[in-house]
Parts: C-alpha cells; sequence; structure tokens
C-alpha cells in the first residue's frame, strides 16, 4: 500500500515540455483515472511514476519516500501497457514469473503465486500456451496477471483497455473494479475515454496539456466543473456551451436538463428551434436543437420529436453553468453570477 | 431487342475475363521460364562438380563431356583426402569459423541492442562509422590489417585470421534494425520486471531475435569458411591453413589436369555449407519477414 505524491514535477523532451509543473496527490488504495486528451501529458505522468523516464525537476514520492533515484523495478509498481507488452517467445507461465524469477523468490512459492493467480484471471488451462495463440483478452489477463503476481503496491494501467473490443472492454472494467477492491492497493489508470473514467474511478485527474484542470470525483466533476475544458470533457454528449454575448461570458448546460416542447414553456432560459437531427439510443433519444445563435444537443428519454420539427427548449435555472472569459466557472456565491443569470433571462427567445 | 444487347453485353464480359485469363497464364509461363533460366544458370557449375568429382580420369577428358559417370568413382574421394593433411586443415576451418562466429555474436548483440534502443550522446556518430566499415571495401584494410598482425607477431597462427573479423558492421546493421522493431514496452516491462539490461537481452531481445542471428550467422559462416585470400596472405604454414587452401593445393599436388580429385575435395569443401543451410533456411525466411505480436 502507498500514496503517490508529485511535487513540482517538470518534464521536457529535447525542448517540448510536456508537463511544465505539477503537483498531484494520489491517495493509498484509491482508483485514480488520469483522463485527458491524446497529448494532454497523462502518459507521460504515469511513466514518471513507473521510473521508466525521468522528470525533468521536481520528486516523486511513493510511500512517502522519494523514488526518483530507484530503478523502475525496484520501485515496488508494476504497470500494464495498452499494448500489453508480453514477451512473446515465452509461455504465459514464463511471462508470469519472470519478475519473481528476477526477484529470486524461491520455485516451490513461484509455483504455488503463478497457478493461483492464474486461477483468479482465468488463464489456468493456458498456463504452457505461448501468447501469440491466445485472443486480445487472454493476453490482456497475461498482462494483468504478470502486474498482479508481483504484489505491487501500486499498479499502473496505460490504456489497458483500449485494444479490446467494446463488450470485452465492458466486462473487463466490472472486473478490473472487483480486483482493485479485493487487491486494496493504489490503482492509477490512463485513459482518455471519460466514460471509463467515470465508470472505475473513485477519483478522476482531468488533464490537458501538461496541467491538471480538475481533481474530484466523477460525481463531482459531473455535477460541479471547475471549467469550460471540464464541462465540455466529460459527459456524453459534452455540455451545451452558448455564448452570453456579453463580455466573452458562456452559459451551459447539460444535454439532459434541456426540455422540449411543442409550446412556450415559463423557464429561466428558453429558445425556440428547430429540430435537426435525431439520434435514437434505445433507452434515451438525442435530438440536436438549432436556434437561431446556437446549435444544442438534447437528451430525452421519450422519442417524442421528429426531425425538421419546431420546438421551444427550455432550461431551469438551477442547471444553467456560467463561465467567465477565462473559461473558469463563475460560482453561485460569486457577485457576477446573478447579474449575468438575470442577463440571461429571455436573451434567446 | 433489349434481350440481344444484353447476351452483347454478357458475351464482351466474358470475352475480355477469357482474355485476362490466358493473359495471367501467359505471364505465370514467363516467370516459370525465366525461374528456370535462372534455376540453370545457378545449378549447373554444382552438378558439374559432383558429376566430375566421381568420374575417372579418362572421362574427365572426354569430348562431348560426360554427364554421368559409367561408374561413380567413390575412391577419388579418399585420394583427394590422401593428398594432403585435410584433418588439419578442416580442424582449422572449424576452429576458424566458430570462433569468429562467437566473438561476433558477443560483439554485435550488445552493440546492436544499444543503437537499436538506447539514447546516448554520439550515438548516431558511432553508427555512421559502423556503415563506413560496412561500406569499406576489405582490399582497401588488407594491408593495415596485415602490418598490424605483424607488428603484433601473431601472423602465421590462427588468430589474425580471427580477431580482425570480431565486429561484424554488416550484423550490427541487420540486428539493429530487428531490434528496433521490438516494442519499446516489451522492455520497458521487463525493467518493471526488475530485469538487468544484460538479462533482458539474454532472456528477451535474443529469443526474438532468433531469425536474424541465425542469417548473420550464416552469411558469417559462409564467407569465413570460403575465406581463401586472407588466409594465403597471413599463413604460410600447412599447420595453421584451413580447408580452401588446402583445396587450391590439390591442384598444385595433383599436376592441373586432374579434375577429378579437385572436384572431390570441392565437394567436402562446400558440403557443410549445404548443411548449415538446410537447418537455417527457415530461420533466414523469417528473418525477413518478421513481425512481432499484436
Amino acid at each position: 500500500m502507498a500514496s503517490i505524491e508529485l511535487v513540482d514535477v517538470s518534464q521536457s523532451f529535447d525542448k517540448n515540455t510536456i508537463i511544465p509543473r505539477l503537483n498531484l496527490k494520489i491517495e493509498d488504495g484509491k482508483f485514480t483515472v488520469l483522463v485527458g486528451p491524446s497529448g494532454c501529458g497523462k502518459t507521460t505522468l504515469l511513466r514518471m511514476i513507473a521510473g521508466l523516464d525521468r522528470q525533468t525537476s521536481g520528486s516523486v514520492l511513493i510511500g512517502g519516500s522519494d523514488v526518483s533515484a530507484i530503478a523502475p523495478g525496484q520501485r515496488g509498481v508494476a504497470m500494464v501497457f495498452q499494448n500489453y507488452a508480453i514477451y512473446p517467445t515465452m509461455s504465459v507461465r514464463e511471462n508470469i514469473e519472470f519478475g519473481l524469477k528476477n526477484n529470486k523468490v524461491p520455485k516451490e512459492e513461484r509455483t504455488r503465486l503463478v497457478e493461483s493467480i492464474s486461477e483468479t484471471v482465468g488463464l489456468r488451462p493456458y498456463l504452457d500456451r505461448k501468447p501469440s495463440t491466445l485472443s486480445g483478452g487472454q493476453r490482456q489477463r497475461v498482462a494483468l496477471a504478470r502486474a498482479m503476481v508481483k504484489k505491487p503496491s501500486v499498479f499502473l494501467m496505460d490504456e489497458p483497455l483500449s485494444n479490446l473490443d467494446a463488450k470485452l472492454r465492458v466486462q473487463m472494467r466490472v472486473e478490473l473494479i472487483e480486483l482493485h477492491k479485493k487487491l486494496g492497493s493504489t490503482f492509477v489508470y490512463v485513459t482518455h475515454d471519460q466514460v471509463e473514467a467515470m465508470s472505475m474511478a473513485d477519483t478522476i485527474v482531468l488533464m490537458n496539456q501538461g496541467e491538471i484542470q480538475q481533481e474530484a470525483s466523477p460525481a463531482e466533476i459531473y455535477r460541479e466543473p471547475d471549467n469550460l475544458f471540464a464541462a465540455q470533457f466529460i459527459g456524453v454528449p459534452p455540455m451545451n456551451v452558448g455564448d452570453m454575448g456579453q463580455d466573452g461570458v458562456r452559459f451551459g448546460f447539460r444535454p439532459e436538463h434541456g426540455l422540449l416542447s411543442t409550446e412556450p414553456a415559463d423557464a429561466h432560459f428558453t429558445a425556440k428551434g428547430v429540430i435537426s437531427t435525431r439520434e435514437m439510443l434505445g433507452s434515451e433519444t438525442i435530438y440536436q436543437v438549432r436556434t437561431r445563435d446556437h446549435s444544442f444537443m438534447i437528451k430525452c428519454t421519450e422519442d417524442l420529436f421528429s426531425v425538421d420539427q419546431d420546438i421551444y427548449l427550455s432550461v431551469d435555472e438551477s442547471k444553467l453553468f456560467l463561465f467567465g472569459a477565462d473559461e473558469k466557472r463563475i460560482y453561485r456565491d460569486d457577485r457576477r453570477h446573478n447579474t449575468y443569470l438575470h442577463a440571461l433571462r429571455g436573451r434567446f427567445q | 431487342m433489349l434481350i440481344q444487347e444484353k447476351k452483347q453485353v454478357g458475351g464482351k464480359l466474358r470475352y475480355r475475363i477469357r482474355d485476362h485469363a490466358s493473359l495471367r497464364l501467359l505471364k505465370r509461363l514467363l516467370g516459370f521460364v525465366a525461374k528456370l533460366a535462372v534455376l540453370i544458370v545457378f545449378i549447373f557449375p554444382f552438378l558439374w562438380m559432383i558429376s566430375t568429382s566421381l568420374q575417372t580420369f579418362e572421362e574427365t577428358l572426354a569430348f562431348p563431356p560426360t554427364w554421368i559417370p559409367a561408374a561413380p568413382q567413390w575412391h577419388n574421394f579418399a585420394e583427394a583426402m590422401r593428398s594432403a593433411p585435410f584433418v588439419t586443415y578442416a580442424k582449422n576451418s572449424v576452429i576458424i569459423t566458430v570462433s569468429v562466429i562467437v566473438l561476433q555474436m558477443i560483439v554485435m548483440i550488445p552493440a546492436a541492442y544499444a543503437f537499436a534502443k538506447y539514447r546516448f550522446w554520439g550515438r548516431n556518430l558511432l553508427f555512421g562509422i559502423v556503415l563506413l566499415a560496412f561500406m569499406i571495401p576489405g582490399q582497401v584494410t588488407f594491408i593495415p590489417v596485415y602490418l598490424m598482425m605483424a607488428d603484433w607477431g601473431i601472423n602465421n597462427t590462427l588468430l589474425p585470421q580471427i580477431i580482425p573479423f570480431m565486429a561484424n558492421a554488416f550484423g550490427i546493421f541487420l540486428l539493429r534494425q530487428y531490434f528496433m522493431q521490438i516494442p519499446q514496452e516489451i522492455i520497458e516491462s521487463a525493467r518493471l520486471d526488475n530485469a538487468s539490461e544484460f538479462k533482458i537481452m539474454q532472456k528477451i531481445m535474443i529469443p526474438m531475435a532468433v531469425p536474424a542471428l541465425a542469417t548473420v550467422a550464416l552469411f558469417s559462416f559462409v564467407s569465413h569458411w570460403n575465406d581463401y585470400f586472407w588466409p594465403l596472405v597471413v599463413t604460410d604454414s600447412t599447420a595453421v591453413r584451413p580447408l580452401t587452401i588446402g583445396i587450391a593445393m590439390l591442384r598444385e599436388s595433383e599436376g592441373v589436369s586432374n579434375w577429378h580429385i579437385i572436384m572431390a575435395g570441392n565437394v567436402v569443401l562446400v558440403l557443410p555449407i549445404l548443411i548449415v543451410y538446410l537447418f537455417a533456411s527457415k530461420q533466414i525466411v523469417k528473418a525477413f519477414v518478421y513481425s512481432g505480436i499484436k
């Protein structure tokens, strides 16, 4: 068990600065997901924790002690890579055993550990097979077993599910959550898929351009985004954002909070529009509504409208978010909040 | 009217398809003839050698030439073996070739691994020098290397036939290309598994590079087993000379016209290469069509 702390770390390759300066504390035993668009520095961060790339400045602490000068194999971390990185010339057993052998674990214990782990991940019948004869999901399990068998205090995972098909991915997601519960060790998981982040994380660390945008639980990051980036990255479809036309302030609301009706409604934000597309997804339907100034995605549980239909859109006051010109959230206790909210009323009718 | 048109269109279509088929057949036929021609050119001297090695002296001189000897003269081989200290020659050839290959592996694998997977100061310059060594013809370095060996006082031993070939520039180049295709994550995984760099090479890189290593070893084997000029230059006693020189000397000891004996000696010389190739060919094909596990 170990917490991870990054203190004033920066990372540059040649002359490209990937992470300018970053502080982050990852709690012991938590499932933390680093999420963000490609090139945001999340994998760089993970590799610094693993010790595969040394940070340009600052320090990395695992379990309270500085590991900056410690080799990757001795940090007590295990990592699962996106492409699994299984040793192709070794059998499944040898793959799982390799780390134990290097750590001079006696043979009987090795055999016992390999067998119990392979039982856990369902690889027992394949122990003597070569990785090339396994399916994608099975290779993924080999990679997981190889990490688990070392009983690391920290698990690092770099987009481990992105090479699997959609169905298997959902299944492995559940298995990873269960695994985390069972092991109770610190998980740091990198993904660009916000659905994965939302479904698995205790804490989401949202990153963009080498900087942390918000660090919170999935529910909080969804309900109370700190800034425009967080509001638009988390959620499918993302938050609708419109320009107020005043001081560069923008307003936003979640697709499920827009109400559609054929008659004008009395709500804080109302707009007249026309339905331009309709996506029927089964349990819900997503409409694209084009108003005079904007285009909004609206999620409805009922499928009542059709394309080209004239419609009224309304959003309740409590469901509206405001963002300043600096893209930071204007919270309710901010003095400007009421001014802008007032200005919004009736503006786009 | 409509049906007629359709038929015509259909007829044209069929005709064109048939046309394509015959064109393909012609192409294949031409390809086959070309391959056959190449095969004959390459195999002719070889079959000629085997045939001659089993002929009598009279048959070798007959015109038109004899293709299949009336009675295979197996004793030609025994005679060839008797005419010179062939056991010594063969022993020397084996020692030289095996030592060269083993030493080359020891130098080549870590060098290729470093060039492929490490970033260090002067890497490109050093690799450029390796490529340069690969491009300079041996003839240019014969004299300086000869003088160096003479300086060390080791000429006329086995050593000058081994030491100058320890570093194989082509091998380093080929193996580096091969190593570069191995995903970095596999090496990083091994580092996280607490494996030393030596262990990574031994347990991961070498097993994955077996086809490339087999290819380099075979090329090395052929070129050093067949080497004639360099051993001739650096040695002058039978005790340290390889098989190639021994075979060439048959011409002197047997007289210029005893071709059946000389060819028997040549068959003996070429046989090990054939045997090794039979074992290595599968690996060589693999080396050129490498693809890792996705």
